[in-house]
């Protein structure tokens, strides 16, 4: 018992340290909670690195002083979206993010702070649907959307809402081969050749791999004059070929360039565009298949959420400034293709123009697709056993 | 840690053990080199490699990977969430531990295998839980959004999943140990008239300090390091809801890979630094007590 006494003031002592060093820990995090708050710009360009932080501050300052002697009638307090979108958009919306808050700084002489969430298509879109508070959702595809609007918090006509089916830009599907495309692939049939691995991620979970796995479907409908039997034995025997299935487009990514599995990579052409960016023109081809398919990953308003947080101008003007001549040139920089004529042809070089397929005209709409292709027991469930 | 201290005086006991129980220098030198070579290949080699990829780029992109705001709030809101949710933890374990070890009462096992559960189910399921019950279809989801209460996809979200899963480490490191100890000690202070906190305080707390400690810091660093349920109740807002672990996911995902390394360097220093803290306040209590190792041993 004598022992006992000893001890104490020890684990007495131990426990003040830890109970002062948590609360100083807690006091320094909710202390730096407020200025990032208020200030709006530095989060807008936080993804830029510090350097650019304090020259955005500075530029701020200096249009500040300018808008007030300019005209400006509202300096309303600084506004906050948040743009729920898909995994292979993060390098387009950080830079957009930045042009958007200047032109409205200019605009409307107000802060709008954009905050990005990027994860696949499909899981976004159950997020928005469980509560996470997007004032905007630029997502994969329609489907994912019309998911939101389904439970009542979009409207059911968003498609309506903005030009070009509410889709600023699109993509195409292409592949992603090793340099020199060792095993010689140049179209959708080298595909099902035993011995070539194709990467592609699942289509239950990922919107690019529904898009993937339509253009497979639609060549070989093409090629076996809409013979669907032949279709299905044609991605049945591509998705044999499959040796993993990631569960987003930036997994399937990796997968290949990063972990140097398979021959040749199913990929958004942004996505294959940027890979060879940033990984070495050295390492990798893309390959331009005989035909493909038009994606459009489409934007819209969450007008639930809008309504409530009061933003609802500035959300639309965020997906609006999209169409304009620098976001399409921002658009194209970040290998989508843009809509604007203009703009398009200024970057004709790095977008080919290869035959598209169109999920209106060849598919009767995502929502035909989808129950047909995608649903719990639809085509891709008939043709694809994992392991086999 | 009693473990520490037991193994202290195993090796200690070891030294003198007379020579027709130990075993032979060849199958001694066999068993360390392989203990060794387990070691270097599963603990040391990937961490070193942390560190390796993370100055790949040289020290100006490791520290600009830093001071970037996104990691800074991911920082914050990673050590925010530990603050809350391990002292929750240590509170709720010490009286689930205390009162599954020195009381009889019914319904006692199914209490148990209620602590265990989180260790049972996969941290998805701990995350997705949560969605379901309080996401904006969930069973409270209508009342919280009339309330404009926000705990899915934000702050109070995170602590409640992390909470959840690292809700069994403190209990389930303290329970055998106090089961093992029994109560006679307390029975003893008991009789000789102390009171239900006195006992606590002076008796059952000592005896448990070291287990205690343990289980505290397996629940920080687990608290720390959580991906699954986190993942799944973030929502991923970037400089907002992104706790380290996601942070690094990320930049792992843009290509930043020297970036993400020098984050994932700063989670392990966080990792190394409990450890310190925890052989800290040991050598300082064995170095002003140093009959107390043999001690609590027992």
């Amino acid at each position: 018992m004598t022992n006992m006494k000893k001890r104490n003031p020890n684990l007495l002592h131990a426990l003040l340290i830890f109970i002062v060093f948590s609360l100083a820990l807690t006091a320094c995090g909710w202390d730096q909670d407020p200025p990032n708050k208020g200030n709006g710009s530095s989060n807008a360009s936080s993804n830029g690195g510090s350097g650019n932080t304090a020259a955005t501050n500075e530029g701020n300052s200096g249009t500040n002083t300018d808008h007030s002697a300019n005209a400006a009638p509202e300096a309303s307090g600084p506004v906050e979206l948040l743009n729920v979108s898909y995994d292979p958009t993060r390098e387009l919306y950080e830079a957009y993010n930045k042009l958007f808050a200047a032109y409205w700084k200019t605009e409307h002489n107000q802060e709008v702070t954009i905050k990005q969430s990027h994860a696949g298509s499909g899981a976004q879109s159950r997020a928005v649907i469980d509560g996470l508070d997007a004032d905007v959702v630029t997502l994969a595809l329609g489907y994912d959307i019309d998911a939101i609007a389904d439970k009542g918090l979009i409207d059911k006509d968003w498609q309506q809402k903005f030009d070009n089916n509410s889709s600023p830009y699109t993509s195409t599907i292409v592949f992603l081969v090793r340099k020199g495309n060792p095993k010689g692939i140049k179209d959708w049939n080298d595909l099902v050749k035993p011995g070539v691995q194709v990467i592609t991620p699942n289509p239950k979970t990922s919107g690019g791999a529904r898009w993937n796995y339509l253009a497979a479907w639609g060549y070989a409908l093409k090629q076996n004059n809409d013979d669907e039997e032949k279709a299905k034995e044609f991605v049945k025997a591509l998705f044999k070929n499959v040796p993993v299935l990631d569960s987003g487009a930036r997994g399937s990514t990796t997968t290949f360039v990063e972990k140097g599995i398979g021959d040749v990579l199913l990929a958004w052409e942004n996505e294959a565009l940027l890979s060879v960016k940033e990984l070495g023109p050295d390492k990798f081809d893309i390959v331009y298949p005989s035909i493909s398919i038009l994606a459009e990953p489409p934007v819209a308003v969450v007008d639930k959420n809008v309504d409530k947080k009061g933003t609802r101008e500035v959300a639309e003007a965020y997906l609006d400034y999209l169409y304009t001549e620098e976001a399409q040139k921002l658009v194209a920089q970040n290998f989508y293709r843009p809509q604007l004529a203009s703009v398009a042809e200024q970057f004709a070089d790095q977008f080919p123009d290869i035959p598209m397929l169109n999920i209106d005209d060849d598919f009767g709409g995502w929502a035909q697709a989808q129950k047909k292709h995608f649903a719990d027991g639809g085509v891709f469930d008939q043709i694809y056993a994992p392991g086999s | 840690m009693a473990g520490g201290a037991v193994t202290v005086q195993l090796s200690e006991k070891a030294a003198h053990r007379p020579k027709h129980i130990t075993e032979s220098v060849g199958v001694r030198i066999v068993l360390i080199s392989i203990a060794l070579l387990f070691l270097v290949l599963v603990v040391l080699l990937p961490l070193l490699s942390v560190f390796i990829e993370a100055f790949k780029k040289g020290a100006d992109v490791y520290f600009a990977a830093l001071r970037d705001p996104d990691a800074l709030s991911a920082l914050r809101l990673t050590l925010t969430t530990a603050i809350i949710a391990v002292p929750l933890n240590t509170v709720f374990g010490i009286a689930a531990a205390w009162a599954i070890s020195k009381f009889r009462f019914r319904g006692k096992n199914i209490l148990i295998t209620l602590i265990d559960l989180p260790f049972a189910v996969s941290p998805v399921i701990s995350g997705l839980v949560f969605v379901l019950l309080f996401g904006a279809q969930g069973f409270f989801g209508q009342w919280l959004q009339a309330h404009d209460i926000k705990l899915i996809f934000a702050l109070p979200g995170i602590v409640l999943a992390t909470t959840f899963v690292t809700f069994p480490f403190v209990a389930r490191e303290l329970i055998p140990l106090m089961q093992a100890q029994g109560v006679q000690e307390e029975e003893a202070a008991a009789s000789l008239g102390a009171r239900g906190f006195q006992i606590f305080w002076r008796v059952t707390l000592p005896n448990i300090k070291w287990g205690l400690l343990y289980g505290v810091i397996l629940c920080n660093a687990r608290a720390m390091g959580e991906f699954g349920a986190v993942s799944v109740v973030s929502g991923h807002i970037r400089g907002e809801t992104n706790t380290l672990p996601l942070h690094i996911e990320i930049l792992y995902n843009e290509y930043q890979f020297a970036a993400s390394f020098a984050v994932a360097s700063l989670l392990v220093m966080l990792a190394v630094l409990t450890l310190i803290v925890k052989s800290f306040i040991e050598w300082r209590t064995n170095a002003k007590s140093p009959e107390r190792s043999a001690d609590d041993a027992h």
